[in-house]
C-alpha cells in the first residue's frame, strides 16, 4: 500500500528519484545508486566549504519556515571547546504533510547521508533524529539503516575511514503535535514535556542540553548529498520563479484530487501544473473551491488564487498564503469550509501546550464558537468574535502554534463570507448535532 | 484538551493488575542492560526517560503509577516529574487498554476523504461503541487522533505497530479480521 505514483514528466526527481525501490534502502542498494560518495567528498573537504556551498545553492529550510540554510549552520559557534549538535526534525505532524515519511521510508540512507555531511560540517559529535512516535515504519526502516551504516563504517569512530567520528542516534517521539515545534523538540529530547522556549537564545548558542544545535528537517538535509556531489551552483539553477526560492520541493497533495501523493517539482512550477496535470486534477464533475497550501497552519487560497500561483516562496506569498511545508490540503465543491475550519481548529485546540493564555484560551474558545456556528446556533457577531480572537492569537505567543489556529480562521471569513453567512442564516442545515 | 485518549480503564476487564498483588520491576532483568545501553548517547540519564517509558509500554502494555515510579528511580528523577512527562504525550497509555490498540486519524485532510465513516465503521465492528473506551470482549480499543502524516493515503490508522494506509468504511470488518 502507499506505492508511489509513476514519474510525471513534468516532476524533477531528485529526492523521490528511487521511491518505490525496495533495493535502495539497503546501505549496499544505496551505494550502488551514488550513494555516499558525497559524505566521502565531503569529508576530505574543509566543513567551512561545505556550509559555503549550501550557502551558494540557496538551499532553505524545507520544515516551514525557509530559513536559508547555509546561513544557519553558519551560525554555530566555530570555536571549540563545547559539543555541537545537530538535530534532525522528522516529527512530520502538519496536517496535509507526509513528504519525510516517504524519504525515510524509502531512501533512509539519502537521510542518514545528508546527517552526516551536515553533521562534520558544523562540527556536531551526535545527530539526534528525532521521530514522531506514530511513525513506526519509518522508524524501523530508519533504526535498520542507522545500524548497517554503522556496521559498514559509514557512521562512527572513523566515519568512511576519514579519522572522522560522526554519530547518529534515532530518537522516538511519543505522540505530539507541538514536538515538531524546534525548541519543543530539544526538550522533548532532553526527557521533558515538549513545551517551546522562549527565543533567543537561539539553538546555535543554546540548543539541546543547553549547548549549540542546529535543527534542520528530514526534506532539507537529504538534498544536502546532492548538493556536495553536484555543487551550490546547479541546485540554485534549478529554478523557475524567484531566485530566492532554488532547488526542488516535494509537495504533499491530498484532499479532493483524483490522484493525491508526493510530487517532486522544480521550485517555481505553477500550481496549476501541479494540481491538474500531475494530481489528475479534481474529482470527477466536481470544481476547484480552496486550497491550503503549506500545510495546516497558512492561509487558506480560493480557486482563482491557486490557478495563478507560482509554487515557491514568494509566489505563494503574492497570493496570499505561505509555502510552509508543502502540505497541499485540495477542497472541491462538496466541501465545507465551516466544518473543515472548526475541524482545524479542533486539532490546534487538542496540541496546544497551554504554556500561554492567547493558544490555551484561544484555541479552545475559537473551536467552541465554530462549532456553535455549524449547530445553527451562531450569530453574525460571532465573525467579528473570531476575528478579534484570532488577533489576539497571532505574534503574542512563544511559538507560533496559535497563529497557525488564526490563520484558516481569518483567511477563511474573509475569503469565504458566503459559507459562514449560510449557517448563520440558517440557509444551510446544521452540520453538527445541538447537544 | 480532548478527552479522546486512554478513557479505557473502567472497561478492560482482566487486565488491570490487582492492586494486592506486588509491582514487578521491568528494568530488573535485560531491559536494564538495554536501557543502560542507552546511556552513553545522551549526555544526560533524563533524556532517557521518553525511550524508557517506551520500553515500559512495551513490556506491560501501559504505564503504571507504579512503572512511572520505577522509571523515576532509575534515571534519578522523581515520581511526580515523570508522571508530568508522560501525561504531555498521547501515546502513552495511562490505563489498562484492549488487546489491540486502534489509532484513526480523522484530521481535516483525511476528513475530506470519509475518515469519520471509517471511525464510525470501527467503532461499530469493534464492539467498542464510544472513543476511548474498550470493547466488551478486551480485544479493542478505538481512539481519534490528530493527523498521523499519511493524508495522501487516506484515512490511515495505527492498530497496534501496524501503520494502515488507504483504509474505507467497508474494508473495516475484513481488516479487523487480522487481529484476533
Amino acid at each position: 500500500m502507499g506505492f508511489p505514483h509513476p514519474i510525471h514528466p513534468k516532476e524533477t526527481p531528485i529526492l523521490s528519484e528511487h521511491f518505490g525501490h525496495a533495493e535502495a534502502r539497503t546501505y549496499d542498494g544505496w551505494v550502488e545508486r551514488g550513494g555516499y560518495a558525497a559524505l566521502k567528498k565531503a569529508l576530505a573537504t574543509p566543513p567551512g566549504e561545505i556550509t559555503e556551498a549550501v550557502k551558494t545553492s540557496g538551499l532553505r529550510g524545507r520544515g516551514g519556515a525557509g530559513f536559508p540554510t547555509g546561513l544557519k549552520w553558519s551560525f554555530m559557534p566555530k570555536d571549540g571547546g563545547k559539543p555541537h549538535y545537530l538535530v534532525c526534525n522528522a516529527d512530520e505532524s502538519e496536517p496535509g504533510t507526509f513528504k519525510d515519511r516517504e524519504i525515510m521510508r524509502w531512501t533512509p540512507h539519502a537521510l542518514i547521508e545528508g546527517c552526516a555531511i551536515a553533521a562534520y560540517a558544523i562540527g556536531a559529535e551526535r545527530c539526534y533524529v528525532y521521530i514522531r512516535g506514530e511513525f513506526t515504519g519509518p522508524l524501523r526502516i530508519m533504526t535498520d539503516a542507522v545500524e548497517e551504516a554503522y556496521a559498514k563504517g559509514a557512521l562512527g569512530a572513523s566515519a568512511l575511514g576519514s579519522g572522522t567520528r560522526i554519530d547518529v542516534t534515532i530518537h522516538r517521539g511519543a505522540g505530539a503535535y507541538i514536538c515538531g515545534e524546534e525548541t519543543a523538540l530539544m526538550n522533548s529530547i532532553e526527557g521533558k514535556r515538549g513545551n517551546p522556549r522562549i527565543k533567543p537564545p537561539f539553538p546555535a548558542q543554546a540548543g539541546v542540553f543547553g549547548l549549540p544545535t542546529t535543527v534542520n528537517n528530514v526534506e532539507t538535509l537529504a538534498a544536502v548529498p546532492h548538493i556536495v556531489n553536484r555543487g551550490g551552483e546547479w541546485y540554485r539553477g534549478l529554478c523557475l520563479g524567484n531566485e530566492k526560492s532554488t532547488g526542488t520541493k516535494l509537495f504533499s497533495v491530498c484532499g479532493h484530487v483524483a490522484k493525491p501523493g508526493n510530487y517532486e517539482v522544480t521550485m517555481g512550477t505553477p500550481m496549476r501544473d501541479l494540481l491538474m496535470d500531475m494530481c489528475g486534477g479534481m474529482r470527477p464533475g466536481r470544481t476547484l473551491k480552496a486550497v491550503i497550501p503549506g500545510g495546516s497552519s497558512v492561509p487558506i487560497m480560493t480557486a482563482a488564487e491557486a490557478e495563478d500561483c507560482l509554487l515557491d516562496y514568494e509566489g505563494i506569498v503574492e497570493k496570499g498564503s505561505m509555502l510552509g511545508s508543502g502540505g497541499v490540503i485540495v477542497m472541491d465543491d462538496s466541501a465545507d469550509l465551516v466544518y473543515q475550519i472548526w475541524r482545524l481548529a479542533r486539532f490546534y485546540a487538542h496540541e496546544s501546550c497551554a504554556q500561554c493564555t492567547q493558544c490555551r484560551e484561544g484555541t479552545a474558545w475559537t473551536t467552541k464558537i465554530l462549532e456553535r456556528i455549524l449547530k445553527g446556533q451562531g450569530e453574525r457577531p460571532d465573525l467579528q468574535l473570531l476575528l478579534d480572537l484570532s488577533e489576539n492569537m497571532t505574534g503574542k505567543t512563544i511559538c507560533v502554534l496559535s497563529d497557525s489556529c488564526a490563520a484558516p480562521i481569518v483567511s477563511g471569513i474573509q475569503k469565504f463570507p458566503e459559507e459562514f453567512e449560510a449557517y448563520i442564516t440558517k440557509a444551510r442545515e446544521p452540520a453538527l448535532a445541538s447537544t | 484538551m480532548s478527552a479522546t485518549h486512554g478513557g479505557g480503564a473502567e472497561s478492560a476487564p482482566g487486565e488491570a493488575a490487582a492492586p494486592s498483588s506486588p509491582y514487578e520491576p521491568v528494568f530488573g532483568g535485560p531491559a536494564h542492560q538495554q536501557l543502560e545501553a542507552l546511556f552513553d548517547k545522551y549526555p544526560t540519564q533524563q533524556a532517557c526517560l521518553l525511550p524508557a517509558l517506551w520500553m515500559v509500554q512495551e513490556a506491560r502494555g501501559w504505564v503504571s503509577e507504579a512503572a512511572m515510579a520505577e522509571v523515576a528511580d532509575v534515571l534519578g528523577l522523581t515520581p511526580a516529574y515523570v508522571k508530568g512527562v508522560a501525561t504531555f504525550y498521547t501515546m502513552y497509555h495511562l490505563h489498562p487498554v484492549g488487546r489491540h490498540f486502534i489509532q484513526v486519524c480523522t484530521t481535516s485532510p483525511c476528513g475530506l476523504c470519509g475518515a469519520e465513516a471509517v471511525r464510525d465503521a470501527l467503532l461499530e465492528a469493534t464492539g467498542c461503541g464510544e472513543l476511548g473506551t474498550t470493547s466488551p470482549d478486551g480485544r479493542f480499543t478505538v481512539v481519534e487522533v490528530e493527523c498521523l502524516g499519511a493524508c495522501g493515503f487516506a484515512t490511515p490508522l495505527l492498530i497496534d505497530d501496524d501503520f494502515i494506509e488507504s483504509v474505507t468504511a467497508e474494508s473495516v470488518p475484513g481488516l479487523l479480521e487480522r487481529y484476533p
